[in-house]
């Protein structure tokens, strides 16, 4: 039984990931807009999941690397577009930067404060294109031709739909990987117990400095592609709005897992819709900000574990034990600092 | 710049870091007493100046009278908000606790828009602070914001007092440091939050009514002041009055000077004094090494 | 087949035909998709386009073009990030023929882009982004209101000619908008033989003023050009006053200065000066007869937004007649367009090549609660649409 289902929850996102790209052909175009903003933002969900779920490091400021690699790819595109081979690059490379510095200085707190430094430094990115010329202002900027590379141009709607779905597939992979490798385990130690870590003589510090460079570069990669999406950008990409609407996703998705944050995302996106969608919920859609804030606070308290959290209280026997901490390594395994 | 421009500017950065300190305490005392991370506490300072914009009515000219009301409303209402909902809030870890009062946010933005719409509004300084007194020959101070700087030296005096002389202020001190011990001793500790929270909220609500006549009264007025009081708090320390009293003051005066010198990057100024202050102590100024 | 049959099918024929050439008969509703802040800071304004924009509607019977108007609504709730989405709902989801819309810059320049590419007809009926008719000009991309820099530009040559003003400092909030009027204001003043000797920035939508007002008393120029809108103009205006300023120092300013924020200002803005294509006390028989019935269809006193959302009906209208209502043949209808002369409440205007209005500018003083019109700053004003390349 416990195989069955540890196969098909190896196999299950790959086989969505598949259905997703038949089906791409038979979908409306506002279907197919709406697919491809849920799974840009479920790249988003990965990469705070990296430093969440998997390090257990609670940021409130991740929107910042988001909308930096969505501004460095329209500011690198000026007026005449670029290619996809330097651009994506540049945007991933910039959040990465930038991610650099801000783990450097908030990684030394710990706690409440971790949450308000990463907070602070979000709003210092979000005033550097909001209040400079830098950035082109609070109404954003236009990006005139959207990024190619030889005959694939991110114009066409096809690329955009089957170039998204191949980078989400790619972060997915990416991050199973790397929560299978020594920086994982070593991750999931540090989420678990930072100070036997240290004494086991792990380099704490690094580790965590590396899963938030890692974690602002896939930020990066998801604003490169929302930029590509839309055409046009502006300093609410960064604000902490959007911070803590990417955390709401991946707790709503179910912590500590990687399907969880896509399951979030689309959850959440599907969520805000129906909310202000006046064919479904009739008056109530206007008092939209109301009912999603009740609709947080009640998920929040009520699941604490997310919508995984619910399946596995529905069917415990297939799911054997409930899997908490799937990625901390057994006492014996073969893990070196 | 000459000397009488520097100290009017001096006077500016004062009165801006002394309401900051109203707002910043409460959230620091929330935070460092009771251990939760309370991203509403922005929609408190919302909450006070809306109410001056009710009750300025109501009231006339008795300003202070409307605001010893505002605060005692004010109070109750944290009371009740305690009991009701931020009481659940302890036991659960600080990523619950912030999504929970994001969600809080939204609903206080929503009841706002439904029970007073989303206009602009301005509020009346009462008549006898209306209009200013000359400062030299080169402009004029307006008396209401020399009453909002004595108030609030005023009430950060009372706040010293009532933490550091009276019984009180014994048992919030204690309960900070050790909660489980508190207890032990008798006290019920539950009914302490309580106080301690409705005492947040009554001096944000105090530093927002006291604002209003000099700033207006805005839906999105509360995520303004929300992340000045959070950096306030950080370049402070947490659970510190005096280190929260100390960085609204540093605040106000990077801000101020920050906007006259360095115009574009004003905005950018004060997370630039946090991150130096982070590099030098990543406690705070006057945080407790954990 | 028997005959019972093919009596059958050939009835059932005769009936599809009669069917389908009877709903040709009545051609399809036009859907007009209204994306507006309908929440928010801004709800007033949106409140106030709808209304301008259904009561011109209402006034033609229901029908522009021959066609019957449905409507779409969508809250843009002024926010930028969200704009895409929004205006893609009404494009691809919902099918709209005609985009009108909206407030916010930022929301605009959004949607301009969506409606390049797709080659939905879009309105603007209010953000005044120089780029909506610039560089992302475009033959179905329509503005009924104005660009930042007219209104700017004309304050710029009446406080130069006029004002007799030589020295002026400018203050605004750091955005699009701001930098716009900005400049439009200095390029006027300037040809006017004036100089801005500084350009001072509050980080939008920041209201602390103290600090730049000091140095503003400091500085001691002959006037002040601002431009902040809505919360921030009432403020900025009772500060300004407040700091002894408004005895020594004008305070000139675009209209949105005092627009719908003269009970907020009270005493504060009287007598102060402003530029803006409206103002109250107009006279003219078209505004007089708009106002009544404005006033008696919503209870309300219409203000220069219903005028504007008015207006960009009137603008459909012009373009669906000369069409016969099939908004397919895009270049007809932007050439009607380009031809009209519109007979605004305002007073009659054009939109010229860029598609942005060609009007007169008033100048209007402050009395009691209202901005009463004293002069005409520019006559038939054009923005220079730097950028567009149509």
């Amino acid at each position: 039984m416990k195989n069955i289902s540890a196969t098909m929850r190896h196999w299950l996102p790959l086989a969505c990931a598949l259905a997703l790209a038949a089906l791409g052909p038979w979908m409306s175009p506002y279907l197919a807009d709406f697919v491809v903003k849920v799974m840009i933002l479920s790249i988003f969900a990965l990469s705070l999941e990296l430093l969440v779920g998997m390090t257990g490091l609670v940021s409130l400021g991740h929107a910042a690397f988001y909308g930096i690699g969505a501004y460095a790819t329209v500011l690198g595109a000026g007026r005449d577009g670029g290619s996809i081979a330097w651009l994506l690059p540049l945007a991933m490379g910039s959040a990465a930067a930038y991610a650099l510095v801000v783990g450097a200085l908030s990684l030394r707190t710990r706690g409440v404060y971790f949450i308000m430094v990463t907070l602070a430094f979000a709003q210092m990115a979000f005033f550097v294109f909001h209040d400079t010329p830098f950035g082109g202002g609070s109404d954003g900027i236009y990006m005139y031709v959207r990024p190619t590379l030889g005959a694939i141009d991110m114009e066409s709607r096809w690329v955009q739909f089957y170039g998204v779905l191949g980078a989400l597939v790619g972060t997915y992979g990416l991050l199973a990987l790397i929560r299978r490798s020594r920086l994982g385990a070593a991750l999931a130690g540090i989420r678990v117990n930072e100070q036997r870590m240290r004494a086991a003589g792990f380099a704490v510090y690094g580790y965590k400095l590396a899963a938030f460079v890692i974690a602002g570069a896939l930020a990066g990669l998801a604003g490169f592609l929302v930029a590509s999406r839309d055409g046009v950008v502006n300093p609410e990409l960064m604000a902490w709005h959007n911070s803590g609407e990417v955390l709401l996703m991946i707790i709503l998705g179910g912590l500590g897992h990687l399907r969880g944050a896509v399951i979030g995302a689309v959850a959440f996106t599907l969520l805000k819709e129906v909310l202000s969608t006046h064919a479904l919920v009739g008056p109530l859609a206007d008092q939209w900000q109301l009912t999603l804030g009740l609709a947080i606070i009640a998920f929040v308290a009520l699941l604490p574990k997310g919508l995984i959290g619910v399946a596995a209280r529905l069917s415990p026997a297939a799911n054997g034990a409930a899997p908490k901490l799937d990625a901390v390594p057994a006492p014996n395994a073969k893990v070196t600092p | 710049m000459d000397v009488g421009t520097f100290l009017v500017q001096c006077l500016n950065a004062v009165q801006y870091g002394l309401l900051l300190f109203l707002v910043a305490s409460g959230l620091t005392l929330i935070f460092g007493i009771m251990g939760v991370i309370n991203l509403a506490h922005g929609s408190f300072y919302m909450l006070g100046a809306y109410m001056a914009f009710a009750l300025s009515p109501l009231f006339g000219d008795q300003f202070l009278v409307m605001l010893v009301a505002g605060v005692v409303l004010a109070a109750l209402f944290g009371y009740v908000l305690e009991w009701a909902f931020f009481s659940y809030l302890y036991q659960r870890d600080h990523l619950q606790q912030v999504l929970m009062t994001y969600g809080l946010i939204l609903v206080f933005e929503a009841l706002r828009s439904m029970l007073v719409g989303n206009d602009v509004h301005g509020v009346k300084a009462p008549p006898w602070l209306e209009g200013s007194f000359a400062l030299g020959e080169l402009m004029r101070y307006p008396w209401y914001r020399l009453f909002a700087s004595a108030a609030c030296i005023v009430l950060a005096l009372g706040l010293y007092f009532v933490v550091n002389r009276t019984r009180l202020g014994m048992m919030i001190r204690a309960g900070a440091s050790n909660r489980d011990m508190v207890r032990g001793l008798g006290i019920d500790i539950r009914r302490l939050y309580r106080i301690v929270f409705a005492a947040g909220v009554a001096l944000a609500a105090l530093a927002g009514m006291i604002a209003a006549p000099m700033s207006s009264v805005y839906p999105g007025m509360g995520g303004s002041v929300l992340i000045i009081c959070f950096v306030v708090v950080v370049i402070g320390g947490v659970g510190s009055i005096t280190g929260a009293l100390v960085a609204s003051l540093l605040v106000g005066f990077v801000d101020t000077f920050g906007k006259v010198f360095f115009a574009e990057l004003s905005g950018m100024g004060i997370y630039v004094l946090m991150a130096a202050v982070l590099i030098w102590r990543p406690e705070g100024l006057m945080g407790r090494k954990t | 087949m028997s005959i019972q049959n093919t009596r059958t099918a050939l009835t059932a024929l005769a009936l599809a035909c009669i069917a389908t050439l009877g709903h040709a008969q009545q051609p399809p509703k036009l859907k007009v998709g209204l994306m507006l802040p309908f929440s928010g800071t801004y709800n007033a304004l949106g409140v106030a386009i709808e209304n301008g924009f259904k009561l011109r509607v209402e006034e033609q019977g229901g029908k522009l073009g021959g066609r019957e108007i449905e409507y779409v609504k969508v809250d843009d709730e002024s926010d930028p990030a969200k704009a895409t989405d929004n205006v893609n709902k009404l494009i691809k989801r919902d099918n709209v023929d005609v985009i009108v819309g909206t407030v916010h810059s930022g929301v605009a320049m959004a949607m301009a882009k969506a409606a390049k590419e797709s080659g939905t007809v879009l309105i603007v009926p209010n953000a005044g982004a120089d780029a909506v008719t610039g560089p992302m000009c475009a033959p179905n991309i329509f503005r009924s209101s104005f660009s930042n820099w007219q209104p700017a530009y004309a304050m710029g040559e009446v406080a130069g000619k006029q004002e007799k003003k030589k020295k002026a400092i400018t203050i605004t909030w750091k955005y699009a908008a701001g930098d716009e009027s900005v400049n439009g204001f200095k390029e006027g003043f300037e040809k006017a033989g004036g100089q801005v000797v500084k350009q001072l920035n509050v980080p939008f939508p920041n209201v602390e003023f103290q600090a730049l007002l000091t140095e503003i008393a400091a500085a001691k120029p002959d006037a002040v050009y601002a431009f902040f809108a809505g919360g921030g103009a009432v403020k900025f205006v009772k500060d300004y006053a407040a700091a002894g300023l408004d005895k020594t120092i004008p305070l000139y300013g675009p209209g949105f200065l005092t627009d719908g924020t003269l009970d907020a200002q009270g005493a504060a803005a009287q007598g102060m000066l402003t530029t803006l294509h409206y103002a109250d006390g107009l006279n003219t028989p078209r505004d007089t007869s708009f106002r009544t019935a404005y006033a008696k269809a919503f209870k309300l006193q219409p203000d220069v937004y219903a005028v504007q959302g008015y207006d960009a009906a009137q603008m459909l209208a012009i373009g669906l007649d000369a069409v016969k209502g099939d908004i397919g043949k895009k270049a007809e209808f932007s050439a009607a367009i380009e031809r009209a002369k519109i007979d605004s409440p305002r007073g009659t205007f054009s939109v010229g090549k860029s598609h942005n209005p060609v009007q007169d500018i008033y100048l209007r003083k402050v009395d009691g609660k209202e901005n009463k019109v004293v002069g005409v700053a520019v006559k038939g004003l054009a923005d220079p649409a730097r950028g567009c390349r149509m």
